[in-house]
């Protein structure tokens, strides 16, 4: 059977790299030899943006590597999905241990590497964010301080979806989960101080701190690619949408996350030995609102009755990322 | 006349006194007529363990001492093992290990109720801890301490012992002297190889080294040579007379 | 060479010896004089090729362990107590995944009341991980264990559990054979795993395994665990002719032909036990014990054969399960079915309280006359135990049972011997 026609009418797009540009700009993605580390058939949802995101960031990772990596992956959506066995989508070596321990496994799988002389098979640990920002974190900090030879992705869709929505330390505030229901006065998640493991990777001065979104995969893999060149504890922090979980239709997967990079809900910066070294400017500034109401775990914020100080606050939240990593110096130029 | 000659005429005047010695009884370090005759023939082959337990405070070294005597046997050929009770890990603290000797496998794991020699490595644990339990009529008493034994008043303490088999031995100011610190585990293990010549003075010098390399290890051995002759000195003057 | 050494030096010496190429520490007492050794070995490079990796918890120092074993590599760590605990999730993964990573466990009591002594709580909590337990009765064979451990783990692809009795062997000073390096490696072959990360052949491991399969894999535990009961004895006399160590048997019995009363134990005690048992069969008393060396799996047919013969049986047991009493005991049971032998427990040495040959004797002989109890606690301190039950009908709020006892003895915490 042929191959399918893709048909691809821009270049230089935020959504595809194209295939007609040349091959050192050019998306992995773009290549009909693209390594498909994860490959079709896996059980995600639909619109499902960690799986997206999982697929770009493996496929430039095995492009950045020659095909020598080794995944370790934390328990989750992502590995519940990949591998229903007697069927698996992964097209790497990939091992799943536990929820808390896939920094932990990466860093065994890295030595052994080291130890027998093929320092060359690189290894990738990836988790959502309770694998991440809560359960693991011990873990990854660990990996962190040691500076062991591991990139860890993780794919933040906001909350335990693989249980069926409730509430992790990457929750925002007054989002709807399955605990932390919008009921009477409480605005869903309460409003704290949240939980930027990002900056706390930084401030282990690690080589390579950065954070994505499937909202620009270019971007993404650029990132990928650029955190294989180095040696260390690497870590990439990736915005993935689950239409799930946050209430938004299946086809509105990356414009829900580009409206979270637009608002500056999500920040999309690179950082090296702890200091922020680039930064994405936000080129037209969205309110926040437009985001909000295209998610029905936001919905409450928007019902008769809902304080206005709620969102309010989440712009506020919005303003002080804009503000505290630059994203608007661009547009004011 | 050598060092052990001396300690052989003593061990023979506590026989006569009608002391049962308790002690040691391996002919490849005790190979006099004397020393056959401290054997209880009822015994037979039947050997006897000799047990050693070893006060202190925490970073006095006390857990060291007890594998340096431990180390000692061994090179003598004999089975040993030494072990401590460790509480948490912190100076000060008072710390007990203790050493088996014996010519046989040593397959017993109970700490040591009934020492056949105590060591004190800090005389002010005398008033805070059970130093003396379990001690036998016969046992060997070393405390660390400038004072003579009379001086200490042990009597309150304890059930007397065989005024021989008792020494005070100034091991702070001895390990200060040789080794630079106010260590005293070193010359306290010389001054239990004199007084109970369990262990022969050589062995546990060569423990020592092989516990403490290069000039450390010199040290202690000076340290311990030292006490050695400190209290060989000591028991020949106490010696009761003949 | 014969050494006198500290206990956990010989074990560390005999793990590097193992070639571990893996080897992961978080420090937890009694166990951190093994890593510290491996530490040095490493950082000297009398052990090389190895990564020491200092982690941050015990959960990361099994969790570096099972990635470095599916990646291929000889992997090692050790640990006790608490630290035991905090790792359970990964102790069941790396037997559920079939990783045969070899692990020392220095055997200490669990909290609360917080006690670093010895008892074997630790082990015991994990004997149905999956993993063999081996446990070691002397210093040598402590650091023997550790050899035949890797090699039944890595033949049966299974990892391997090495109990050594915290602080009474584990900071012992003993006479130690120290092996050679020509001898293990005529012995325990290089590691040829059955399955391995690779990118030249990727394999998927650890995939969600649904009911239609779970029984399955679950049973090829259990028989993994049968083979090793076939393989030990045979490996053990493979260790016999290359070495020259009784050390690693299933089970060790100590002048049990036609005794009456016979003892069981795991580790160390049995030590002691054998003293008592020498010193009454002097008086006469036809008794005789057996040390349980491979706890898991549970050598049921050799027990049976050794013990079925005995008008009774005293489990000396250094565990307590709350609400039924012996660990040891209910398997032993499961061996003795059908045979009438009863089985006598004796709760001992818990948090480190000495077992004495008195207190042994006195049990024994109390068996042997029948006035010793199904289950009883050894030494058991009763007085303090009425008032403090007597303490708690006077008043609601009679407060932290542990301190309350504590000032009862008028002794410091931790003040023994």
């Amino acid at each position: 059977m042929p191959a399918p026609i893709i048909k691809f009418y821009q270049t230089g797009t935020f959504t595809v790299g194209n295939r007609l540009l040349d091959e050192d700009v050019a998306s992995v993605q773009s290549d009909t030899l693209r390594p498909n580390v994860l490959t079709s058939g896996h059980r995600a949802c639909q619109g499902c943006g960690e799986a997206l995101g999982a697929r770009y960031a493996l496929d430039a990772a095995m492009r950045a590597t020659n095909d020598q990596l080794i995944v370790a992956n934390a328990t989750g959506c992502l590995e519940v999905f990949s591998t229903p066995y007697p069927e698996s989508s992964w097209r790497v070596p990939w091992m799943h241990s536990l929820f808390a321990n896939a920094s932990s496994v990466a860093t065994g799988i890295a030595a052994a590497m080291k130890v027998k002389g093929r320092a060359q098979v690189r290894v990738i640990a990836q988790g959502g964010d309770g694998g991440t920002t809560d359960i693991g974190l011990g873990c990854l900090s660990g990996m962190f301080e040691r500076n062991d030879d591991v990139l860890y992705i993780c794919y933040d869709n906001e909350a335990y979806m693989n249980t069926g929505v409730q509430r992790s330390s990457a929750t925002p505030p007054a989002a709807r989960t399955a605990t932390t229901p919008a009921a009477g006065s409480q605005p869903g998640n309460p409003f704290g101080h949240g939980k930027s493991v990002p900056l706390i990777a930084m401030a282990h001065r690690i080589p390579y701190v950065a954070t994505a979104s499937v909202a620009d995969l270019r971007d993404l893999e650029y990132k990928v690619q650029k955190s294989m060149r180095l040696h260390g504890a690497r870590y990439i922090h990736v915005h993935v949408p689950c239409p799930l979980g946050w209430g938004s239709e299946p086809r509105e997967t990356i414009r829900v996350a580009r409206l979270a990079i637009e608002t500056g809900l999500f920040p999309l910066f690179e950082a090296e030995f702890g200091k922020v070294t680039d930064r994405t400017p936000i080129r037209h500034v969205k309110a926040v609102e437009e985001y909000l109401r295209l998610q029905k775990r936001f919905a409450h914020l928007f019902q008769p009755g809902a304080d206005p100080a709620w969102i309010r606050s989440i712009q506020e939240i919005a303003n002080d990322n804009i503000v505290e990593f630059g994203l608007a110096e661009v547009s004011h130029a | 006349m050598g060092h052990s000659a001396h300690m052989f005429s003593h061990l023979g005047e506590i026989a006569q006194l009608g002391i049962s010695p308790v002690a040691p009884r391996w002919s490849d370090t005790h190979s006099s007529d004397l020393d056959a005759q401290m054997l209880n023939p009822s015994e037979g082959k039947a050997h006897r363990m000799f047990q050693v337990r070893i006060h202190g405070r925490g970073g006095q070294g006390v857990v060291t001492a007890a594998e340096i005597l431990s180390i000692a046997a061994f090179l003598e050929g004999k089975h040993a093992q030494a072990f401590p009770t460790f509480g948490s890990e912190r100076m000060g603290a008072p710390v007990t290990a203790f050493c088996r000797i014996d010519d046989h496998p040593i397959r017993l794991r109970e700490p040591i109720v009934a020492p056949d020699a105590l060591i004190i490595q800090d005389a002010t644990l005398l008033h805070r801890v059970p130093l003396f339990d379990g001690l036998a009529d016969s046992s060997y008493l070393l405390i660390n301490s400038t004072q003579a034994f009379e001086e200490l008043a042990i009597r309150e303490f304890a059930k007397p012992l065989p005024r021989e088999r008792c020494c005070t031995l100034p091991a702070t100011r001895l390990g200060l002297e040789h080794v630079g610190r106010p260590i005293p585990n070193a010359a306290l293990l010389g001054g239990f190889a004199a007084i109970s010549e369990i262990l022969t003075i050589d062995s546990i010098a060569d423990a020592i080294r092989r516990k403490f390399s290069g000039r450390v290890g010199e040290k202690n051995v000076e340290a311990a040579r030292a006490a050695y002759g400190f209290v060989m000195e000591r028991k020949i003057t106490h010696a009761p007379a003949g | 060479m014969l050494q006198q050494v500290e206990t956990s030096r010989a074990i560390a010496e005999t793990v590097a010896l193992c070639r571990p190429e893996v080897v992961c520490a978080y420090p937890i007492t009694p166990q951190t004089h093994i890593v510290e050794a491996l530490a040095e070995m490493v950082r000297t490079g009398e052990l090389n090729p190895c990564e020491f990796i200092n982690v941050e918890s015990e959960f990361a120092a099994l969790s570096v362990a099972i990635g470095a074993s599916a990646a291929g590599a000889r992997a090692y760590t050790a640990t006790a107590s608490q630290g035991l605990l905090f790792m359970a999730e990964a102790v069941y993964n790396a037997a559920g995944l079939g990783l045969p990573i070899v692990m020392t466990v220095g055997n200490r009591a669990i909290g609360a009341p917080i006690n670093i002594w010895n008892d074997h709580s630790d082990s015991m909590s994990m004997r149905d991980a999956g993993w063999l337990q081996l446990y070691a009765e002397t210093a040598q064979e402590a650091a023997d264990l550790h050899i035949l451990a890797f090699r039944v783990a890595e033949e049966l692809s299974c990892p391997v559990m090495v109990c050594v009795d915290g602080f009474v062997l584990t900071h012992s000073y003993e006479q130690v054979d120290l092996v050679s390096q020509p001898a293990v490696d005529a012995y325990l072959p290089p590691f040829d795993p059955r399955q391995v990360l690779d990118p030249a052949e990727p394999v998927s491991i650890g995939a969600m395994v649904g009911p239609e399969a779970f029984l399955e894999v679950r049973y090829l535990a259990h028989h993994k665990q049968l083979r090793a009961l076939e393989r030990i004895p045979d490996l053990a006399r493979d260790f016999r002719q290359t070495f020259g160590h009784d050390s690693g048997r299933l089970v060790r019995s100590y002048r049990t032909e036609g005794a009456e009363t016979i003892a069981i134990a795991l580790g160390s005690v049995n030590g002691t036990i054998q003293d008592v048992v020498d010193e009454l069969r002097k008086e006469d008393v036809s008794i005789g014990s057996v040390s349980v060396c491979c706890y898991r799996p549970f050598p049921v047919a050799a027990l049976r054969s050794l013990i079925s013969g005995a008008r009774r049986v005293v489990v000396i047991e250094k565990c307590l399960a709350p609400g039924i009493g012996g660990i040891l005991s209910t398997d032993i049971r499961t061996a003795l079915t059908g045979t009438g032998t009863p089985v006598l427990t004796a709760i001992a040495g818990l948090g480190g309280r000495p077992i004495t040959k008195a207190s042994l004797r006195e049990l024994f002989l109390k068996a042997v006359t029948g006035e010793l109890e199904e289950l009883t606690f050894l030494d058991l301190h009763t007085e303090l135990i009425e008032r403090h039950l007597e303490r708690e009908r006077r008043q609601r709020r009679s407060g932290p049972t542990a301190e309350n006892l504590l000032s009862d003895i008028r002794v410091l915490a931790g003040q023994i011997g």
